[in-house]
């Protein structure tokens, strides 16, 4: 069976965020003056074949500790599309 | 594993005693951010507390030394007024837990340390040294490293022009990161760290101060790794290059317009060190308000904003009518500046949160009264063992089959995988690029040349620190000779493993002796350093592994100095300099074809090396096409790689395996149209031509092959 | 006559178009992005590095510098612009080139001598040079891959000003570095006074650096600054 997921990689709490910081004042020198904080992060999708939804997920969350992110430095979350 | 009933000392890695001596100086226990202070300043990391007992050994009296080891950089005098200012630094662990910030932040804290003196940064280089390539999470660090190198340093706008790799399975869990930078400037510019000037001000300049790597480096770089100790590594620092760049124009600018009295980088420790440090070296006292320290996080306490590492911040010292003056000019470049301190007559540093006193501790005493270690020395058991199995090469050697298996070594292969992902021409300054044996850069405006030349050999420290040691400074030397310039200073970075072990501190101490000793032969003044101590993990060290980085000068830049793509269809090749000995304790071919690595490198003659480089630093500044360094591989690689670049193949008269592949130190490759005049020993071995290289009776090896193989050794491992 | 060298907060290669134009004795003046009046320069260079670090996407921020409204008004003036190698991305961005630079073919930074040829001499870049001229100059860039939705637009206008090519003027994927659609390394807009190249003509300008080839082209946008279009 065809599971579909989306995880959505970001920087951990806490680590510096060059280009959040930078987009941001970009945003307020634009007048967006409002703006608190703005962090960047990536979404990837998977979709993988399996027997169940739970065998699916934690391949997923395998892949994400080995390769998709970067577990010193990013939190990851795993949403099903199924 | 700590508990609650670990005493916060034991916990920020200091010992008992380190902690009485820090009760004795204050004449009570410490507060807790005292205590942090302390814990990071007095680590083997910002106090080469096991080291410098044996840095002395190390000379830099010599007149064109400007300033010497102590500062952020060493300055050498290049005449009319022009100066420049080197250093070399390791980030050797950073790079292992997460290797793209990790070599970034490495190439970050380098060109500060080079701005700092007043210099622009006009170069980089990066020796590196990983495991073996076969296994995937070295290639992960590799790729890693060298993005993360590319990032930073094509981003800020520093080109980097060079470096070495060095693969061996004892870096596979401890990749050794090295960078050295290089700046110019004028003599006027010239800044130092020394704050003075009672109620001058301390500005702190640059990013926001977050929890990165809090107890970072000092913890980092002062312990060893084991399974399992994920948990305790610290807040990842990020590096911003952007920030950088802002942060060195503004301060090239404060320089300019003469704002400044003195000036820090914040490095290991943070605030710590960089207001202790300024404070300390000018005799006075400073006092810090840690509520103006512009701050990322809610919630840190006193010793994490003093302790934090976070990028790209400096700490300027103003006279107060400058003060409104440079705030203006950070304003300009866009970069966050706040005052945080003043200067006081001292000696004491008292640092300020909410209103409260949390630390008054006698500044020079963070740097001044750390603890110096005379660690027991023992010569390493293995030594008798590798010196007494001599290397040789077998008899029915193929020649052609064992100079194919060299040219596929990821080390003496192409790196331009690496190096084509650096920036090497920005500044147009840059006129032999990496892929020479040292690059050669002029100085816009003179006829002044400098090259730059890193080098270091794990394989032959390993089998002989002393002779290893004395081995890099020499072939240092040989590869700035080789672009027509003149050894002038050097700079070292000496990466061991654990120096409780006292086998460990023997190696360091021997090497450090050859070192000095190759120094002093060749009057090179060591006008910086770095050593990394702790590179080991789950108990195995690595390979002793110092690295050297060479500044070669010369007042006449040639014209037309010597480069590897440049032999032509008849020019004859020679052999010059020492006399070739049979020397492969180390060597590629033993390493690699042998699989062993035992012998005793040969000694090399202090006299022998002087006339050498001299002669070879004559021969490339006289307009000689090609003068290549043999070394990795012997002559069989070193003409090889002349003859891919140039495109052209080789024929030698008679010539033997023995000589294909010995790697005796101090011999060049010289090819051209005429002999080479010179004092030292000469010999002809062939000639320019063909489309193979030719080794008469003992085979030839088409030249498309050869370049196929050498091209793709890194590639086809990589990709 | 005096060219505007405009200065990001990350722009890197501003010297070095400085020290080129310099060695013909062209003017050149450096100008912070917050500038709002360049009534002064007769043309103006948007130089390689890394605008505002390159964060969101390249030249995506710079756009929205204080400078870009004079030099939108200088451009519709008819006075040259040229931009290089991230003064491409911005000049994209800002809409006065068609097209975007994305990451290369390859995912990694470029850092060599590469092979252009010259595809149209009717544009500031390349006035002085010959159609067919193979030139020998460096590429340093990690989005340096050019792409446009209307990309048959970009060719039947005849806005190519150079591809990437072999060294002996043919051109095949072997001798396109990055990727480009078309091999496209250089481009003009319609009125042929704005126009902006990847690699770096700056960079090859002695030599003593390994290749003068670049130097064509700064001779051409020094020509154009000396007589531009009319208004």
């Amino acid at each position: 069976m065809t599971h579909r997921f989306r995880i959505t990689i970001e920087r951990k709490p806490g680590l510096s965020d060059p280009e959040g910081a930078t987009t941001r004042k970009a945003l307020i020198d634009l007048g967006f003056e409002d703006v608190e904080h703005v962090s960047f992060g990536r979404i990837v999708s998977v979709t993988i074949h399996a027997s169940d939804e739970a065998t699916a997920r934690s391949s997923v969350d395998e892949m994400c500790e080995k390769l998709l992110a970067n577990p010193v430095m990013e939190t990851y979350t795993v949403e099903s599309e199924s | 594993m700590t508990t609650e009933a670990t005493p916060a000392h034991i916990q920020l890695g200091m010992t008992d005693e380190e902690y009485d001596s820090v009760c004795e100086i204050l004449g009570r226990e410490p507060r807790p951010a005292e205590l942090a202070m302390y814990s990071v300043m007095w680590s083997e990391h910002c106090s080469y507390k096991s080291s410098r007992k044996h840095l002395g050994r190390f000379g830099s009296d010599q007149p064109w030394v400007v300033v010497g080891p102590g500062e952020n950089a060493g300055v050498v005098d290049l005449g009319d007024g022009w100066l420049a200012a080197l250093r070399i630094e390791s980030h050797n662990h950073p790079s292992f837990v997460e290797p793209y910030q990790g070599a970034a932040t490495g190439v970050g804290g380098i060109l500060r340390d080079v701005f700092t003196m007043g210099a622009r940064p006009v170069a980089v280089w990066d020796p590196l040294r990983f495991g073996p390539l076969d296994d995937p999470h070295n290639r992960y660090l590799l790729e890693g490293v060298v993005s993360g190198i590319a990032g930073y340093g094509n981003a800020v706008g520093v080109p980097t022009l060079g470096g070495e790799v060095e693969f061996a399975d004892r870096f596979s869990k401890n990749p050794l990161v090295n960078v050295m930078a290089l700046g110019l400037l004028k003599q006027e510019q010239l800044v130092l760290s020394a704050a003075s000037g009672e109620g001058n001000k301390a500005i702190l300049l640059g990013n926001a101060t977050g929890r990165d790597g809090i107890g970072g480096a000092s913890i980092l770089a002062s312990a060893s790794f084991e399974e399992g100790d994920e948990g305790k590594r610290p807040n990842v620092q990020v590096g911003d290059p952007f920030e950088e760049k802002k942060l060195i124009e503004a301060c090239l600018e404060l320089y300019d317009e003469g704002l400044v009295v003195a000036i820090q980088d914040l490095g290991a420790a943070g605030i710590s060190c960089a207001t202790s440090e300024t404070a300390g070296n000018g005799g006075m006292g400073m006092d810090v308000d840690l509520d103006n320290v512009h701050v990322r996080e809610q919630g840190m306490t006193p010793g994490e904003i003093l302790m934090s590492e976070s990028q790209e911040r400096m700490l300027a010292i103003v006279a107060p009518e400058n003060e409104q003056a440079v705030l203006d000019l950070a304003s300009k470049w866009e970069i966050d500046a706040r005052t945080i301190g003043e200067v006081t007559q001292g000696p004491e540093l008292r640092v300020f949160s909410d209103g409260e006193l949390v630390a008054e501790v006698p500044a020079a005493s963070l740097a001044d009264d750390a603890p110096i270690y005379d660690r027991p020395a023992e010569r390493p058991s293995y030594l008798d063992e590798v010196w007494a199995d001599e290397p040789s090469i077998p008899d029915e050697v193929d020649v052609v089959d064992a100079l194919r298996t060299l040219l596929d070594d990821p080390a003496i292969g192409d790196r331009s995988w690496i190096s084509s992902q650096y920036d090497h021409m920005l500044f147009l300054n840059t006129v032999v690029e990496p892929g020479h044996d040292g690059s050669l850069m002029r100085i816009k405006g003179t006829t002044k040349g400098l090259a730059v030349a890193t080098d270091g050999d794990a394989f032959r420290t390993y089998l002989d620190p002393r002779r290893g040691g004395a081995r890099i400074v020499f072939e240092g030397a040989m590869n700035v000779a080789v672009t027509g310039t003149r050894p002038y200073a050097v700079v070292d970075n000496l990466n061991f493993g654990n120096p409780e072990n006292p086998e460990v501190m023997w190696q360091f101490i021997e090497a450090v002796d050859g070192m000095a000793w190759a120094c002093e032969e060749l009057d090179l003044p060591v006008v910086g350093g770095n050593v990394s101590f702790y590179n080991q993990t789950d108990g195995v060290d690595i390979y002793p592994a110092p690295v050297v980085g060479v500044l070669g000068f010369t007042e006449d830049i040639p014209t037309k100095p010597p480069r590897l793509d440049a032999a032509e269809h008849d020019m004859g090749i020679w052999v010059i300099g020492s006399e070739a000995e049979g020397d492969l304790a180390g060597s590629a071919f033993d390493r690699i074809l042998n699989g062993s690595l035992r012998g005793r490198p040969a000694d090399v003659d202090g006299d022998t090396a002087r006339r050498v480089i001299t002669s070879v630093a004559d021969l490339a500044s006289s307009g000689t096409p090609v003068v290549h360094d043999i070394s990795t591989g012997g002559l069989a690689v070193a003409l090889a790689e002349i003859a891919i670049k140039s495109s052209i193949g080789v024929i030698l008269d008679d010539i033997s395996a023995d000589e294909l592949f010995d790697e005796t130190p101090l011999r060049a490759i010289v090819v051209s149209h005429h002999e080479p005049i010179t004092p030292v020993n000469c010999r002809r071995i062939g000639t320019v031509g063909g489309a193979d290289l030719d080794f008469g009776d003992l085979g030839s090896l088409p030249l498309a092959d050869a370049a196929h193989i050498w091209s793709s050794a890194l590639p086809r491992r990589m990709n | 006559m005096s060219v505007a060298v405009v200065v990001f907060p990350g722009t890197n290669c501003e010297h070095d178009i400085v020290h080129a134009l310099d060695l013909i004795g062209v003017e050149t003046e450096l100008v912070w992005h917050t500038e709002t009046d360049l009534s002064g320069a007769d043309g103006v260079v948007l130089p390689g590095g890394f605008a505002h670090g390159d964060y969101l996407r390249t030249g995506a921020i710079a756009r929205f510098s204080p400078v870009m409204s004079e030099i939108d008004r200088l451009a519709a003036l008819g006075a040259p612009i040229l931009g290089i190698c991230n003064g491409f991305q911005i000049l994209c961005e800002a809409g006065l080139l068609p097209g975007a630079l994305v990451a290369n073919r390859d995912l990694k930074f470029i850092c060599r001598h590469i092979h252009v040829r010259v595809e149209s001499t009717d544009s500031i870049l390349t006035n002085r040079a010959e159609v067919g001229q193979v030139l020998r100059i460096p590429l340093n860039s990690y989005e340096g891959n050019y792409i446009a939705e209307a990309i048959d637009d970009v060719e039947n206008a005849d806005l190519v000003v150079a591809r990437y090519s072999n060294p002996d003027g043919s051109i095949d994927k072997q001798g396109n570095p990055n990727g480009s659609t078309n091999a496209i390394a250089a481009i003009t807009n319609e009125r042929r006074n704005v126009a902006a190249i990847m690699p770096h003509p700056e960079r090859a300008a002695e030599s003593i650096l390994g290749s003068s080839d670049g130097m064509v082209m700064i001779e051409s946008f020094a020509a154009s600054v000396t007589a531009p279009l009319s208004a």
